[in-house]
Parts: structure tokens; C-alpha cells; sequence
């Protein structure tokens, strides 16, 4: 027997991949989730029928979504995720010691609770003790803190659904509000490859641009997510990612990574002509 | 009354029956079930173009309803508590004006609160009924206007015996109602009918805890702007009557300025509409006003915000409010209603009902969800955060007193001249100065021009207001009556 797992990339474009087993489906009160397993990506977690993660290449959105906050500021202390139910960037987070406290805004209970069932690899950094998980609304939750984080990681799929509010020129309003004076806001960005999402990666440059002094889109590289090529965006007060990345004191920490290094840290702020041309629209 | 259960819909019914008959048309309209505007089908979609239909026997005729858009009246009656509903297509502005023309002759005298939206008077222009204004109680420190006193009501009434109505809205666009029930025992006691406006009070009819609905308080004939917050498609709406009117009479007012072309998708909606309320409008509103209350609540944590509801209530002006209208005042961040109506839609992408000079007014219905309300409360804070500012020098709205030189009929057919607004002083007006939305006027035809209307008009203008109404269409000039 075959069966395959197709995430739709756009109306003409869809990635399958062969799956073995179909470990989870059940809606929750937010959205649907279904865990799957393949031979090729390992576990994936869909969530409304989209690709959300595989435990092939996870590690390097969560590496490239986390790492090149620390390398800028290494004296970061206070974090807060957005979305992040799978405990991807926890797992990168607790490899700082000087990190102090990790709140992670994650509005669906089950999904936390899928991921720790299915893929414990990622999703039990959940349980270290500086990580206060709430479940709330992210808009909502963001709006009553004001001066209380380093780092902000908005970590949610796509702009369309449960986490539609965290895409808004409110949100990162009330973003800028809630961190401290040397704050950086790191979010995915989307892909700047295909119509619809470069449309959408536009719309969030702007709305952060108009929001923060210092907005600066990097990239990576994501094979099972639409055209691969996807982009972050960097968004600080004071810290510029180039002119102040801290290449010395982030190797001293010791920290281990599979993508990330800060020799790859200048390269990914170096965009493609196409993208540099999408971006420069808006600014 | 009603012979079918409230769970019928029978023009939905009929028009699914029509459909599966795949009846060849050899009538109008001529897109032909959208064969000849295959692009008008790519907009709307097959299903909605294949019931865009005209009357015939098995869907009866809007005109003088036999079948199953009787039916559906008397669905709507019943499940409004009323002894009549007519389907509205033409708006529910069309539904004033047919209370209006149904009871006001020529030179007619109907007592009116001044914050009538525009149709009211619209309407009297073209019967040549005489408005009497009892003037709104307005609420100084929000510049809203109120409901009518009592008292005034009363006063007016006494001072004009020969009066044939009185009109009330019921609420108004900020929810706010008059003592209604009392208004119909004073104005029955002098064989006055009561004509209510009810476009914003679709719910009062479903939802529990809310104000009286015109039906219920005994008034002779109301507006139910469906669409509203009923859910119907736009440009639809129900008029009810009471006992005290003629139903065939006000279907011949009706006729006098209706289409007999009345579409088939607003006719529908109307009754999957009414249908849908009836078996759960209950339920549906008990979650728009828990919405509201608790969008009141966050709203109210933000400094210097005030989402008002029901701790405004006095018994007279303000007799009951409406507890799904969220309005917020917002001049104490610096910015008027309208600027930050205007602010959240060009910077956040939330379009609002309308913001006037010191409020905004957004309106929720059955379609909301709280994840929207969250993000509705985070603008609000984020805009203070970057916009908030000193407020001296900022307007009120305030209630200016209409000085009624002669019938708005008179004034609108007579000889005019067109001035520069700043030159219109002591003037008597031909045409209307309204801000949209909500449409009230600032000036009918036959009122004169004051300093303190010309002032208004510029700063409400300058402010970014959408004014409609005059002739002159960058409103610089007003059209007076030569003298």
C-alpha cells in the first residue's frame, strides 16, 4: 500500500511525501492536528492540513530563528516565544546559561501536548524549569507587558490561520512595548518566492519596519517548506545584526549547533538580488 | 398566525425547488442563469447567479404577495410579534420612508428627535410634512446625542395637538434608547401613531436582556434593518406594523416607489435570515454581548479610552442602552473619532463602523470572534502608544438647534442661489449637510444657517469627516434659498 502526504504549496504546486503511519489526527478547539511518519522526513507535524515540522530539517529553522539573536546580544536573559507549542526553540533557548526565564505563548493546549507525545526529542525541553508555559491569545497577552524582555521569537506557521493576530501592526506595536531598550524581535518571515507568500513577506517587512529603527531580513535554507527558501526578519532597537555581532563571545559559549555558525551569521543577511528588490518595495 | 413552523424558509425553499426544475428561461433578467456573463459568475458564483431570478407564479410576485413570499411575511410577523412585515428591498431606507409617506400628508405635523437619520427627512421633502423638532438631549462630556426626554415628548405633544405622529429610534447608532413605552401610551392618548427606527435594534426582537423592541412597547409601525445586525445581505429589511395600521394600505405606499423588479438573493436572505434567528437569535446575541462586554473591559484597562455601556443609563435620556454597541470615546488620547477610524484602517487593516468627532463606534454581530476583538483592543493600545497627544483644542460634537424657517418641501423645490459656505450666514438652506456615517443631518433644507454650523461643518471637514448632501460635491459651497 502507498500513501502520501501532499502539502499544498500553491494552486500548481505541492510537495508529497510518502508516509508510513498516520500517528495523531484530531481537531482542537483552535485547529486540526495530525502527526505523521515517514521514512524520509522522520515525524511531521501538519497542522490544518499544512506542513508545519519534520524531524529532518526542524533544526535548522529553530537553529537560524534563535542563534542570531544570541550572537548580537549574548547577555540575553529574558526571552518570550510566540507560538512555539513544539518546544523547537526552547530546545535551542536552554542551551544558555545566562538565559533566565523562557515564557512561551502558545495558545493550543493539545498541540503541546501532541508534540510531547510524539516527538519528546524536541518538545520535552518544554519541562525545564525557567520555560512558564500560557495558553492564551498571543495578541492578548502582549498587550498588558510593557519593558520585560530581551528577546521576542515570533514563532508561528502562517498568516492565515489560528495565528492570523500575530501578524498584525498591532502585535508588533505591542511588541516593541513589551521589550527593554536594547530589545531585539526575531520572526519568521515567510518565503519570498512564490506570489502569494512574497506578498505577505512584504507586508510584514513593512508593518516591522515602521515599528522598529533597525529591520534587517536574513535567510535559510528549508527543504520541505514552500520553494525552500525562506526568510526571517531581525527587528532591534539598538543592535545592528552585522555591525555589532558578537563572533568571539558566542563561540566562547560553546554552544552547539547543526546550521548555525557565525561564519554562516554575514552570508545570510546577504539577500539575493530578487529579494533585496521585494523588500526595498516597501522601505 | 403563520400556518408554516418558524424552521420553514419558503422563498428558499421555492427557489431550491426552481433550481432542480432547471427551468429554461425565456424571461428576464437576461444574463440567463449567468450563461451571458460568464465574468459576472466568476465574481458571484454559479449558485448565486442561478437564483438571480424574476417573479414568477411559483416564486411569487413582491408587489402583491399570494404564495410564498406571503408565506414568508407571515413567518417574519410571527416572529417578530408583529400583525404585519413587509420584505424590504430597497433598504431600510426605504422602510422609513414608507412609515413616513404611510402617515404624513401635506403640511402634516410628525414630532421628530433631531438625530433622525437622513431618510426621515428625505421623506418629509417629498410628502411636505412638517417636522417638529424636540431637541436630543445631548452628553457633554461624549458629544453624543441622547434619546428624547419624556418630558419633551410630552411637551411637544401638548404644544401640537394637531400632530400625526411621533418618531423615535430605537436605538440609536450608539445604542442609546428613549423611554419607548411610555412615548406610545402619550402619543395613543392623542391618537398619534408612533414610527420607530429600529435600524440598529434587529436583536431587541431575539435577544434577552435588551431594550424593548417597537413591536413589544405597542408602537404602530418599525424599520428592522435586517441586514444589520440580523445578518441578511445588504439593501435588505423588514418594515413591521401594528395593529393600529392598515396593512393594504401601507403595501400601496410601498408600490409607490418600489421596484417590481425585487431581487430574489435579498429576498432569500431575508428569509433564511429571520429564519435563523428565530431558532437561534437567542444564543447568537447572549455571545455578541458577552463579546462586547468583555472588548468594554479590555478597552477600559487602556488609559484614557471610554468604551461606555450600560453605567450610562438616567431613566429619562438615556432610558436603556443597547449592550452590543461598542462605541469608545477617544478624545482623551488627543485624536478625534475620526481620525482614529482613519488611523486604524490605513495602519491596521480594521475597517470600523464610523468615527465621529470625539468617538468610534465598532460594530459586532453574529459574525465576530474574539480572536478579531483581541486584535481590535491591541490597535487601540498600539495607536495610543504612537499617536496619543495633547487634546486642547479639540471639538465636542455638540447638539445644535435647528432653526426650521420653513418645511423642508417648500425650501428644497424654491429658487436658490450657491454661496461660499463662510458666506451662507443667516441663510435659509435648500439642501442637506450630513456626516457619513451616520448620516445624521447637520442641516435640512428650509433650516438657517448659523455661525455655529458653518463652524462645525469646516472643522468637521478639516477633520476628515465624510460629508455628503450638498450639491457642490467638495462641500465649499451651500445652495440658499435667493432672497
Amino acid at each position: 500500500m502507498e500513501m502520501w502526504f501532499s502539502d499544498r504549496h500553491t494552486d500548481g504546486v505541492k510537495l508529497s511525501i510518502r508516509i508510513e503511519e498516520q500517528l495523531f489526527s484530531a481537531q482542537s478547539e483552535f485547529q486540526r492536528i495530525d502527526v505523521l511518519d515517514s521514512k524520509e522526513y522522520g515525524k511531521i507535524l501538519v497542522v490544518d492540513g499544512d506542513l508545519t515540522l519534520t524531524e529532518k530539517d526542524e533544526f535548522i529553522y529553530h537553529e537560524m530563528i534563535t542563534h542570531v539573536p544570541f550572537a548580537v546580544n549574548p547577555e540575553i536573559k529574558d526571552v518570550l516565544v510566540m507560538g512555539g507549542g513544539d518546544g523547537g526553540v526552547v530546545r535551542e533557548l536552554i542551551k544558555y546559561e545566562s538565559v533566565r526565564t523562557i515564557d512561551v505563548v502558545e495558545v493550543d493546549p493539545l498541540l503541546v501536548e501532541v508534540c510531547r507525545k510524539y516527538m519528546p526529542e524536541i518538545a520535552n525541553s518544554l519541562t525545564d524549569e525557567r520555560v512558564t508555559i500560557f495558553h492564551e491569545d498571543g495578541v492578548k497577552y502582549i498587550r498588558s507587558k510593557a519593558d520585560t524582555y530581551d528577546l521576542i521569537i515570533i514563532d508561528s506557521p502562517n498568516p492565515f490561520g489560528a495565528g492570523e493576530g500575530l501578524f498584525t501592526k498591532e502585535f508588533y506595536g505591542n511588541c516593541y512595548n513589551a521589550l527593554h531598550e536594547d530589545g531585539i524581535m526575531i520572526n519568521q518571515n515567510e518565503s519570498p518566492f512564490y506570489e502569494e507568500e512574497a506578498y505577505q513577506c512584504q507586508r510584514m517587512h513593512k508593518r516591522i519596519l515602521s515599528t522598529f529603527p533597525i529591520c534587517k531580513v536574513y535567510q535559510a535554507h528549508l527543504p520541505s517548506y514552500p520553494s525552500g527558501h525562506w526568510l526571517f526578519g531581525f527587528a532591534s532597537k539598538v543592535y545592528h545584526p552585522l555591525n555589532d555581532l558578537k563572533k568571539v563571545e558566542w563561540k566562547l559559549l560553546g554552544v552547539k549547533t547543526k546550521y548555525y555558525e557565525p561564519r554562516l551569521h554575514a552570508g545570510v543577511f546577504a539577500l539575493p538580488v530578487y529579494v533585496e528588490e521585494l523588500l526595498r518595495d516597501v522601505e | 398566525m403563520a400556518n408554516l413552523p418558524q424552521t420553514s424558509a419558503p422563498i428558499y425553499e421555492a427557489l431550491e425547488r426552481f433550481r432542480r426544475n432547471r427551468v429554461v428561461p425565456f424571461d428576464v433578467p437576461g444574463h440567463k442563469h449567468g450563461r451571458g456573463n460568464p465574468e459576472l459568475v466568476e465574481l458571484l458564483g454559479d449558485r448565486c447567479v442561478s437564483i438571480d431570478v424574476n417573479s414568477m407564479k411559483p416564486l411569487d410576485n413582491l408587489c402583491h404577495p399570494v404564495s410564498v413570499i406571503k408565506e414568508a411575511e407571515e413567518l417574519a410577523a410571527e416572529a417578530f410579534g408583529a400583525e404585519h412585515a413587509f420584505l424590504m428591498v430597497g433598504g431600510t431606507t426605504s422602510s422609513v420612508q414608507s412609515m413616513i409617506l404611510s402617515c404624513c400628508k401635506k403640511d402634516d405635523k410628525i414630532i421628530l428627535p433631531r438625530n433622525v437619520h437622513r431618510s426621515v427627512i428625505n421623506a418629509i421633502v417629498l410628502c411636505g410634512a412638517k417636522p417638529v423638532y424636540v431637541n436630543p438631549e445631548v452628553d457633554q462630556k461624549l458629544g453624543i446625542s441622547l434619546g428624547m426626554k419624556l418630558e419633551a415628548v410630552e411637551r411637544a405633544i401638548r404644544e401640537n395637538p394637531d400632530a400625526v405622529a411621533v418618531f423615535v429610534n430605537n436605538p440609536t447608532y450608539y445604542g442609546i434608547c428613549s423611554n419607548l413605552k411610555e412615548i406610545v401610551k402619550k402619543a395613543h392618548e392623542k391618537e398619534m401613531k408612533v414610527l420607530v427606527d429600529e435600524a440598529h435594534g434587529t436583536h431587541f426582537y431575539f435577544g434577552k436582556a435588551l431594550p424593548v423592541s417597537a413591536m413589544e412597547a405597542g408602537a404602530d409601525m418599525t424599520s428592522v434593518s435586517m441586514h444589520k445586525s440580523g445578518g441578511s445581505l445588504t439593501q435588505s429589511s423588514f418594515l413591521l406594523t401594528g395593529k393600529g395600521m392598515n396593512a393594504g394600505y401601507v403595501r400601496q405606499i410601498i408600490n409607490l416607489t418600489q421596484t417590481t423588479s425585487g431581487s430574489y438573493l435579498l429576498l432569500s436572505s431575508l428569509d433564511i435570515s429571520r429564519r435563523n434567528l428565530a431558532l437561534r437569535g437567542e444564543e447568537a446575541f447572549e455571545r455578541v454581548i458577552n463579546l462586547a462586554e468583555y472588548a468594554r473591559t479590555e478597552i477600559n484597562q487602556i488609559d484614557n479610552y471610554y468604551a461606555f455601556g450600560r453605567e450610562l443609563v438616567n431613566g429619562d435620556s438615556i432610558y436603556d442602552f443597547d449592550p452590543t454597541k461598542l462605541s469608545i470615546h477617544t478624545l482623551d488620547i488627543g485624536l478625534a473619532g475620526i481620525e482614529v477610524y482613519d488611523i486604524l484602517r490605513d495602519e491596521y487593516d480594521i475597517q470600523i463602523e464610523f468615527g465621529d468627532l470625539g468617538n468610534v463606534l465598532a460594530y459586532l454581530s453574529i459574525g465576530d470572534r474574539k480572536q478579531e476583538v483581541e486584535r481590535l483592543v491591541s490597535a487601540l493600545a498600539d495607536l495610543k502608544r504612537r499617536y496619543q497627544k495633547d487634546k486642547t483644542g479639540m471639538l465636542s460634537q455638540e447638539y445644535i438647534s435647528p432653526k426650521v424657517v420653513m418645511t423642508p418641501q417648500e425650501s428644497f423645490y424654491a429658487e436658490k442661489e450657491s454661496l461660499p459656505i463662510r458666506e451662507t450666514k443667516g441663510r435659509i438652506c435648500n439642501e442637506f449637510v450630513m456626516c457619513y456615517p451616520p448620516g445624521i443631518p447637520i442641516l435640512a433644507p428650509g433650516e438657517e444657517v448659523t455661525d455655529a454650523i458653518i463652524d462645525y461643518i469646516l472643522y468637521a471637514k478639516e477633520k476628515g469627516c465624510s460629508l455628503t448632501g450638498p450639491e457642490d460635491e467638495h462641500i465649499e459651497r451651500l445652495n440658499v434659498l435667493k432672497r
